[in-house]
């Protein structure tokens, strides 16, 4: 079997003497789709971050395509493919929609020209937000910010893509679409990594669930059964409902 | 998701991206026509004029300068007297070794950069308001090592040894050397904006954390930039120093004043934008002309100026023109132009 495109190896972060991961395990083969759920607090944007290279692992190592990036900068990590969405967003308010997704285009997927600005404008019509790209980005609402931390994210051109709770607040039209979107994506190759509160739009897109709680994997596997399996009823209502 | 605005969006057919277009060219043609026309003034007016504008030229150099750092990169520096200040002294040993003091400028800025890039791995360990005293140190720090030279006058100031005879043509040198290096500043910062670098340090500046998660290398960016400042500031020091023919003390060129005075420029003017650090050193400039002999009234008329900008105009002067017309004589705005169809 070729070398997963992630391989996460006995990953731990800690704050001082908070353990926020502890000794996580997880290994991502190209082009499948992973989807994370756990309560609240669980570790699940940490997780995404010390992908992502945004957090530091305390220890463990991160890898992608085989390569060590675990003291790798998150701006090299982006650059090897890694593309990822802030759970709460962080646009940059005094550019433009459309600037926003040039800059991961020209840094992360290291485009130039006329090439740039293509491939920006197609992440700002795959995520909804090319009529709004004239738009200053500190303007949008919620909604239009999430879309954009999508938007950027698909500009960097990612391989890996690390998805973190953009169907939260959408219609049940606009979440179908969302779906839609993302399958496409998957089809197109691009592995996925993806929290998402919103279960049932999840389990439409994932190969495979990952239930993560108090910094730890508890459950990995064929999605309906993790959802149908005994740790998530325990995670979630605590242990009562077994 | 849903598709705002732009229903049915063709997957061939994209909009086109401007920027700026025929006001870009327009801008930089009025710019040249501004720049020659205050090129020929030694021609046309008495020296007293043009020895007046020197200081609006170094100015509006400082200024850009501490736009470029703060508006454009988000370090708020207080310390940029560290490099005017060696501008300004090493100037003296350029002079001494037999150059010129107008090639001398150059060489200066050079060196300057030189001794700002490992600075920078000093300052750039602190942040936000640390970074701001962390620069101010560094800017005592270097006085004080400057003021042990006694070649360099020890703590007294000293003249320049070396400069052109003639009063009339000196002036007329020093005026020019001015506009030069004012114009090097402006348009400096509007070609790095224009440049891919320009797009990320604006991305930087909003949020460092989401840049570098799209790839942007945040640090070398902000080195650059870091460099570059100190380099424009050195040269504005340099001219500072030809103008009056000599420091007079190095207290005087290594004040934190020249901090606050940028400071009150850029947001008067309008931070962020290219113009503003101009406009707003055009209206200190003015201040200081008509205000500056009324004693204490020059202080309360500059604070007010201050205080009434930022509460009803944060913008500044420029930035809300601009906000409000979305006029630029320098457009870096990149606009997505869609077809009348829609």
């Amino acid at each position: 079997m070729s070398t997963p495109l992630l391989e996460v190896d006995h990953l731990a972060v800690s704050f001082g003497e908070l353990h926020v991961l502890e000794d996580v395990e997880l290994s991502v083969p190209r082009g499948q789709a992973v989807g994370i759920v756990g309560p609240n607090g669980a570790g699940k944007s940490t997780l995404l971050s010390a992908i992502s290279g945004v957090e530091r692992a305390s220890a463990g190592a991160v890898r992608l395509a085989g390569r060590d990036v675990t003291r790798t900068s998150a701006a090299e990590r982006c650059r090897l493919g890694v593309g990822r969405s802030f759970q709460i967003p962080r646009p940059f308010a005094d550019l433009t929609v459309f600037e926003n997704a040039l800059v991961g285009a020209e840094r992360g997927a290291g485009l130039r020209g006329a090439h740039a600005r293509e491939h920006s404008l197609r992440a700002l019509e795959t995520a909804g937000l090319l009529g709004l790209a004239n738009k200053p980005a500190g303007s949008l609402p919620l909604l239009g910010r999430k879309r954009l931390e999508l938007a950027r994210a698909l500009a960097t051109g990612p391989e890996l893509l690390l998805l973190d709770e953009i169907a939260g607040g959408l219609t049940e039209a606009e979440a179908e679409e969302l779906v839609a979107t993302v399958l496409s994506l998957k089809e197109s190759g691009v592995t996925i990594l993806w929290i998402e509160h919103v279960v049932k739009a999840l389990v439409q897109v994932v190969d495979r669930l990952v239930c993560l709680a108090y910094g730890r994997i508890r459950v990995d596997g064929d999605p309906h059964e993790v959802l149908a399996s005994d740790e998530v009823a325990e995670v979630y209502l605590g242990g009562t409902a077994a | 998701m849903t598709v705002q605005t732009e229903p049915a969006t063709q997957a061939t057919a994209l909009p086109a991206v401007h920027r700026g277009g025929r006001a870009t060219a327009l801008g930089l043609t009025g710019t040249a026509v501004v720049l020659l026309a205050m090129a020929a003034l030694p021609y046309l007016v008495d020296t007293g004029v043009t020895a007046q504008l020197v200081k609006l030229c170094y100015l509006v150099a400082l200024a850009s300068m501490w736009n470029l750092l703060t508006g454009y990169a988000g370090m708020m520096s207080m310390g940029q007297q560290a490099f005017i200040g060696l501008g300004a002294y090493l100037l003296f040993v350029v002079n001494d070794h037999g150059l010129s003091v107008y090639t001398g400028t150059l060489v200066v800025s050079a060196l300057v950069a030189l001794v700002a890039w490992p600075l920078s791995y000093l300052a750039f360990r602190l942040r936000g308001g640390y970074f701001a005293v962390g620069t101010w140190v560094i800017a005592e720090v270097v006085r004080l090592i400057v003021v042990r030279f006694d070649s360099l006058g020890a703590a007294s100031g000293r003249s320049l040894s070396d400069v052109t005879a003639d009063p009339v043509l000196r002036r007329a040198y020093t005026y020019w050397l001015a506009l030069a290096v004012m114009a090097a500043a402006v348009l400096g910062t509007y070609a790095v904006l224009r440049s891919r670098l320009g797009l990320s340090l604006q991305a930087i500046r909003d949020d460092d954390t989401a840049a570098g998660s799209l790839g942007v290398n945040v640090t070398r960016g902000k080195r650059i930039i870091y460099v570059t400042a100190a380099a424009g500031c050195a040269a504005a020091g340099a001219v500072i120093c030809v103008n009056s023919l000599g420091v007079a003390s190095p207290t005087q060129i290594f004040g934190v004043q020249y901090s606050a005075l940028m400071v009150f420029m850029v947001v008067i003017g309008g931070i962020g934008t290219v113009e503003g650090p101009v406009v707003g050193a055009v209206a200190y400039f003015l201040l200081d002309k008509y205000f500056a002999q009324s004693g204490v009234w020059y202080l309360v008329v500059v604070g007010a100026a201050a205080i009434v900008v930022s509460l009803y105009l944060p913008r500044g002067l420029w930035g809300t023109l601009a906000h409000r017309t979305g006029f630029a004589v320098f457009p870096v705005r990149h606009t997505v132009r869609f077809r009348a169809a829609s």
